[in-house]
């Protein structure tokens, strides 16, 4: 059996999940000052009655460090950046205690100017004299040699708690997102630690000796002792873990949109060959843009239960979210509303629902019937001008060689796969309207983008 | 966040999978390292400037510029649709004003291409910056044009087809013919009879630096298109001018460059040459993207630059300041010059030789033009390359005039099939591209 276990700002999720499926599902609420508790409670709670020995690994998503990085929330960490020629390095700057020092390496990993020890030592004073205990290096170009970095670490030595190297965060060029993504690191490393700590006394504590994973934004894990080293890789896994749900039951070959419908939000990705197409930089979190890798995803503020309004004449739905849809009790009327209100839902309060969609049909001047068919269709059709303007962004991603312009294929969705939101009460209601957005595209009513004049020409 | 003052443009296709030949200068890696540069410095990221995918040219951009002997596709290849490509594409959301200006940086290149193309010279095809031109011309409406090429090579193919345009300004600055490939690009060529004053040649001595090229920019460049007033400003921005460049002998610098654009403000550059592809092209090109940009590049400086090395002799200043007030009399008496070279001519023939280094072609020219005051006149062009082709070739210009324009259809309906193995009419005026070759 495998334990699953997300832990989130206010609640914990824990599931224990075995070849039958879902065994058990419980919810703690997370108490952040002492995080061992709260994990070794739901740990406690999910493995009542099971024989540990039955249980082989435990798989771990957390939203802590993004909570502190979208919050603002991290400690004061010290960076020291070695430019050499190029953009002015200050343009870069993280916070107060941010050094620029000596040093440069080209493109091609040469030497083009020395770092200087004595300064160093002097920034090393300063930091210390500052109380600051984690500490990011950053030179650029460091993938292609990391001399620099190593040089100013051996510098540093023990005299802080821990210390981030940009080369050891990612292989790709950029040195912006790999001081932002280094920052990062060093930002959320103490609560990371506090997590990490939480879980490994809490498992030995429960006597469960596992192979532990951790969930990162591209959909795929890691080690979770490596996570110690690299805590900005915990962000934002939650979409990835969603979309990675998909791949199971994607077509295998050709391109698939997978369109998760939830209560707020509708997140979308694009699988090719049942891949999933990567962001091409990095993730965005708050105003950082780092290297962290992860899977191109949109998220955009319709779902079942987004607020519908009728605004000078005009339906809007979203983004807000007051609550369920009517015909669940809710108090404003939503886009399930309308499907139940059409016919392609059941087991929901009708009556309530027509309700609630009458006051908007008085609005529009037209009928109950035709203001749900309206809102349905106006729901719909944003979500596929949405997922639209994703093939078409992610087609325009340039390429540098020949081959891959002239023969490069541009990518459309032959597949759609709609995943139900978790809609409180009804799992029935996010299936249909799985069924009902299936039905739609198959009615050939997809926006097919326009193909370049030039794509239809044989050359030669 | 970082943001461009100007919202800018990038194409960038480094054509990492074609060259002319395994070891030529003009191969695979040459854009590798201006690449890491600039994804390493994370101009991309910055908020205003743009990268575009490249298009496509079609064959009717390609044939509304040039006489392809034996025929297009002889001539161009994939990668010469996609540079050619890349330049239309950046003029594009010029002019639908996505952005304010905008940087192709593609290879291969296009300076050196004349009109007639028999071959490959000076590494290039087919010439990317006019088929782009004459593209947004012809969708957009643009009249006037100029063109400052400042590679270190004469851009005598630009000036080819441009030669009998008085609607597009050229204007080249390079190290004096005497002493580079092509050879050409003297202070007396001037553009044609029809045209005088419409070409500009600024030819500099080796050795000139940052003042030098700046000065001529301030002082020759900047004045003669105050007074034409472009609608667009195209730079056909080679970077061969460079101090460490291997096939050349000049002294300018990125920071020499970076100014060279804040100054000129181009509404699109074009990479031209520029073959100092690990010391100089990473450097110059992410200056030239930040001067775009209207961003700070006082920190882009090659690892080895050192203005005092560099600097130019008090000699070379003088014969600097001396070409451009030369420059400056010829452009202030550009109608009476003009007037001399028609005089009362009404066809004015010409005859040419012309080498095509890169793939060791001889052609010879016979040009007939139509002296016109209304337009830029009727042009037939009889081209001969040795053991190749013989070929005839019309063009009638945009704007033509319509006595012009008739004599330009009566050469192409009269011409003897029998002597050309084709003959060829760009009608610019009616945008129709045709051929006709006895049939075999
Ligand atoms: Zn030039
Ligand atoms: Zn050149
Ligand atoms: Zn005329």
């Amino acid at each position: 059996m495998i334990i699953g276990l997300d832990v989130g700002g206010t609640h914990t999720d824990v599931v224990l999940l075995g070849k039958e499926g879902l065994v058990r599902q419980i919810k703690v609420s997370t108490n952040p000052s002492d995080l061992f508790a709260t994990v070794l409670n739901g740990l406690e709670k999910i493995t009542e009655d099971v024989d540990p020995g039955r249980i082989q690994r435990a798989v771990l998503s957390t939203t802590l460090a993004t909570n502190r990085i979208v919050q603002q929330r991290m400690p004061e960490v010290g960076m020291i950046i070695s430019a050499g020629p190029g953009m002015d390095p200050e343009l870069f700057r993280t916070g107060p205690h941010y050094h620029v020092v000596k040093g440069g390496i080209d493109h091609r990993g040469r030497e083009i100017a020395a770092i200087d020890a004595d300064e160093i030592h002097k920034v090393v004073d300063v930091l210390e004299k500052k109380g600051i205990r984690y500490v990011g290096v950053v030179s650029k170009f460091s993938v292609r040699n990391p001399a620099h970095e190593l040089a100013i670490a051996e510098i540093l030595g023990k005299r802080f708690e821990k210390v981030f190297l940009g080369h050891r965060i990612s292989g790709a060029l950029n040195f912006p997102r790999r001081i932002a993504t280094t920052f990062l690191n060093a930002s959320v490393y103490p609560i990371h630690k506090d997590f990490f700590e939480a879980v490994v006394k809490s498992l030995a504590q429960k006597g469960l000796k596992l192979p532990i994973r951790i969930l990162k934004p591209d959909g795929g894990n890691m080690r979770f002792a490596s996570s110690i080293d690299y805590p900005a890789q915990t962000v934002l896994s939650g979409p990835a873990a969603s979309v990675m749900g998909s791949v199971a039951f994607a077509p295998q070959s050709d391109t698939c949109m997978v369109m998760d419908i939830g209560g707020t939000t509708t997140d979308m990705a694009m699988l090719v060959n049942g891949v999933p197409v990567l962001d091409p930089a990095g993730i965005k979190i708050g105003e950082h843009k780092t290297l962290i890798r992860s899977l191109d995803t949109i998220s955009i503020g319709i779902g079942g239960d987004s607020v519908v309004r009728v605004v000078d004449g005009k339906i809007h739905i979203g983004p807000d979210r007051m609550g369920v849809a009517m015909a669940y009790g809710g108090p404003v009327p939503t886009p399930t509303d309308a499907i139940f209100i059409l016919g392609i839902g059941e087991g929901g309060d009708l009556e309530k629902a027509r309700a609630g969609m009458k006051a908007l049909a008085d609005e529009l001047q037209v009928d109950v019937q035709t203001a749900a068919q309206q809102v349905f269709d106006q729901a719909c059709q944003t979500i596929l001008n949405e997922a639209g303007a994703m093939v078409e962004r992610i087609n325009a991603k340039p390429v540098y060689t020949v081959h891959e312009l002239w023969e490069g294929s541009r990518l459309q969705p032959r597949h759609y796969m709609v995943l139900g939101g978790p809609a409180p009460g009804s799992p029935r209601v996010s299936r249909v309207w799985a069924t009902a957005r299936w039905k739609w595209c198959r009615a050939g009513r997809w926006p097919t983008p326009s193909v370049p004049a030039w794509r239809g020409q044989r050359v030669r | 966040m970082l943001r461009a003052r100007n919202k800018t443009g990038l194409v960038f296709f480094p054509a990492f999978d074609w060259a002319i030949s395994p070891t030529h200068p003009e191969r695979e890696e040459r854009l590798l390292y201006t690449q890491d540069q600039v994804f390493e410095e994370g101009i991309l990221d910055i908020e205003g400037i743009i990268e575009y995918k490249p298009d496509l040219v079609t064959k009717k951009d390609v044939q509304r510029v040039h006489f392809c002997v034996p025929d297009l596709w002889a001539v161009m290849t994939e990668s010469h649709f996609i540079s050619a490509g890349g330049a239309k594409t950046i003029a594009m959301a010029v002019m639908e004003k996505q952005v304010d200006c905008g940087f192709a940086l593609v290879r291969p290149p296009g300076h050196h291409a004349g009109r007639v193309v028999h071959g490959a010279r000076g590494f290039c095809n087919v010439n990317i910056e006019a088929i782009m031109i004459e593209y947004i011309r012809k969708a957009f409406g643009v009249d006037r044009v100029a063109i400052v090429d400042t590679d270190c090579h004469h851009g005598d193919g630009t000036q080819d087809i441009y030669w009998h345009d008085p609607d597009t300004l050229f204007i080249s600055i390079h190290q004096d013919g005497r002493t580079l490939y092509p050879g050409t690009g003297f202070l007396s060529e001037m553009g044609g009879p029809n045209a005088v004053g419409a070409t500009v040649n600024i030819p500099l001595p080796p050795n000139t630096s940052e003042e030098g090229i700046l000065h001529v920019i301030r002082e020759a460049v900047l004045p003669i298109l105050e007074d034409f007033k472009p609608e667009i400003i195209v730079n056909s921005a080679g970077q061969d001018n460079h101090y460490s460049d291997p096939i050349t002998n000049m002294n300018f610098s990125a920071q020499g460059y970076a100014e060279l654009t804040s100054l000129l403000r181009p509404h699109i550059a074009v990479l031209e040459g520029g073959y100092a592809i690990e010391g100089a092209l990473p450097y110059v090109n992410a200056g030239i993207i930040l001067a775009m940009a209207g961003m700070d590049y006082s920190h882009l400086k090659e690892p080895d630059y050192n203005p005092e090395r560099i600097r130019q002799s008090p000699e070379v200043t003088r014969w600097v300041k001396r070409s451009c007030e030369k420059v400056l009399e010829n452009w202030y008496q550009r109608r009476q010059l003009g007037e001399l070279a028609r005089g009362d001519a009404r066809l004015i023939q010409r005859d040419r030789k012309i080498y095509y280094d890169t793939d060791n072609i001889y052609e010879r020219q016979h040009e007939t033009l139509r002296v016109c005051e209304d337009c830029g006149g009727a042009l037939l062009i009889d081209s001969a390359a040795q053991d190749r082709k013989h070929i005839l070739a019309v063009h009638i210009p945009r704007k033509a005039c319509q006595h012009c324009h008739d004599q330009g259809l009566a050469w192409y309906e009269e011409a003897d099939l029998e002597v050309y193995d084709k003959v060829y009419l760009q009608d610019r005026a009616a945008d129709v591209m045709k051929e006709k070759a006895r049939s075999a």
